[in-house]
């Protein structure tokens, strides 16, 4: 923002310089760097899903299989699992925040909107483990 | 005796007990950068860190400046660091720190003009550009119709409407401190208050769906944790999200 001609101040201010590592100086930015980070996983959870897709069109499921079982793909995916989920919990956790539900004016409280996100998610993932884990 | 009862408590605290104060003190032209001193004040319970700071000024070293005046959580001009959070002198009490020391700096992602008086002028210009007032068309003055609004239509906007522009939520904000172009909390959670208003007839969306506006924020949420009036900028700023996503979407949804 530049100053209207003749409003210099007669001394400098003092401006601080950038600080690299503001992330660590307080626990609430940490854990906020964190939670940016999981993002990270998300996509390698896109990624490996999208992976299965393709093994099926192909025809490839056997190696598809065999990549999964691996030990440090499976160390991978429960790394990612855990980190999707609470990126999951967090993100539906703040849905409220985004959204403002009114009904004939009053105001829909934060714990309904995320309750209901959750029982969505979870009934989502019921319908889901329904049909992958019946037996054939 | 034409001792005042200030004066006796003062005397009477000053008998008991004292609490540091380690003050950041920058004075141009002497001090390169920003130094600490210390101070001692009486540690009573009645006492905020703002009644501390003006015990020094009065008492024990008079060149120290910062900025106050309500003293009452209402005009917004004491913010300052306090152990390394942006609080309102007047509403944060000694005695939230035990022992101490308290440390005292100026508010954080602004250039400091002196000691604890930050300059503010980057915040009033980016206020101003919101155009935090209402915006009507087609009215001829003077305006002599009187607008009406239901609780709920009040209720819609008055939770934002409760900014004192105390700044708290900018140096909560590391975006803010990283990018000051970053339009900020404030001036957001201002322009959704207008916005918001049954009464109001502009949508700010000009100033609104920017890079440096609602799409710069990140949502860390510091800036409604530190709110010392509660109004919640990291919920507005997610809502102009919305509101700007949708439209770019549904060309001919207003809000």
């Amino acid at each position: 923002m530049t100053r209207p001609p003749g409003s210099e101040r007669a001394t400098s201010t003092y401006r601080p310089p950038r600080d690299a590592f503001w992330f660590a100086r307080t626990r609430n930015y940490t854990i906020f760097v964190l939670r940016e980070l999981t993002s990270v996983l998300v996509a390698w959870t896109v990624v490996f899903l999208l992976l299965l897709v393709g093994a099926l069109l192909n025809g490839t499921f056997q190696d598809f299989t065999a990549l999964a079982a691996r030990p440090w793909m499976i160390a991978v995916n429960v790394v990612a699992l855990v980190a999707t989920a609470f990126h999951a919990v967090t993100f539906l956790n703040l849905a409220p925040k985004a959204t403002v539900v009114r009904l004939d004016g009053w105001r829909v409280p934060a714990w309904m909107i995320q309750g209901g996100n959750h029982s969505a998610w979870l009934a989502l993932s019921v319908l889901i483990a329904y049909f992958i884990l019946r037996s054939p | 005796m034409d001792v005042t009862d200030t004066e006796e408590s003062v005397r009477q605290a000053a008998a008991t007990r004292t609490i540091r104060l380690e003050v950041a003190r920058y004075r141009p032209g002497q001090d390169s950068e920003p130094v600490f001193q210390d101070y001692d004040v009486p540690l009573t319970a009645d006492w905020a860190v703002l009644d501390g700071l003006n015990y020094v000024k009065d008492r024990l070293d008079g060149s120290l400046s910062f900025r106050w005046s309500c003293r009452m959580g209402v005009c917004g001009s004491c913010g300052m660091t306090v152990n390394g959070e942006p609080r309102l002198t007047c509403g944060t009490f000694l005695t939230e720190y035990g022992d101490g020391p308290i440390r005292i700096e100026p508010l954080k992602g602004f250039p400091v003009i002196r000691d604890l008086v930050v300059d503010i002028d980057d915040f009033l210009a980016k206020l101003s550009s919101v155009r935090p007032w209402l915006i009507r068309e087609g009215e001829e003055l003077p305006l002599t119709t009187e607008y009406a609004q239901t609780p709920e239509q009040l209720d819609a906007y008055k939770q934002y409407s409760m900014c004192i522009n105390c700044m708290l939520c900018y140096s909560a904000c590391p975006v803010y401190v990283l990018n000051p172009d970053f339009l900020g909390p404030a001036a957001i959670a201002l322009a959704q208050r207008y916005n918001l208003d049954s009464r109001d007839m502009g949508d700010r969306f000009d100033v609104l769906n920017l890079e440096e506006a609602v799409w710069g924020c990140t949502f860390v949420g510091e800036c409604t944790r530190v709110c010392p009036k509660h109004v919640d900028p990291a919920e507005a700023i997610q809502r102009g999200k919305l509101t700007a996503a949708l439209r770019s979407v549904l060309p001919w949804s207003k809000r």
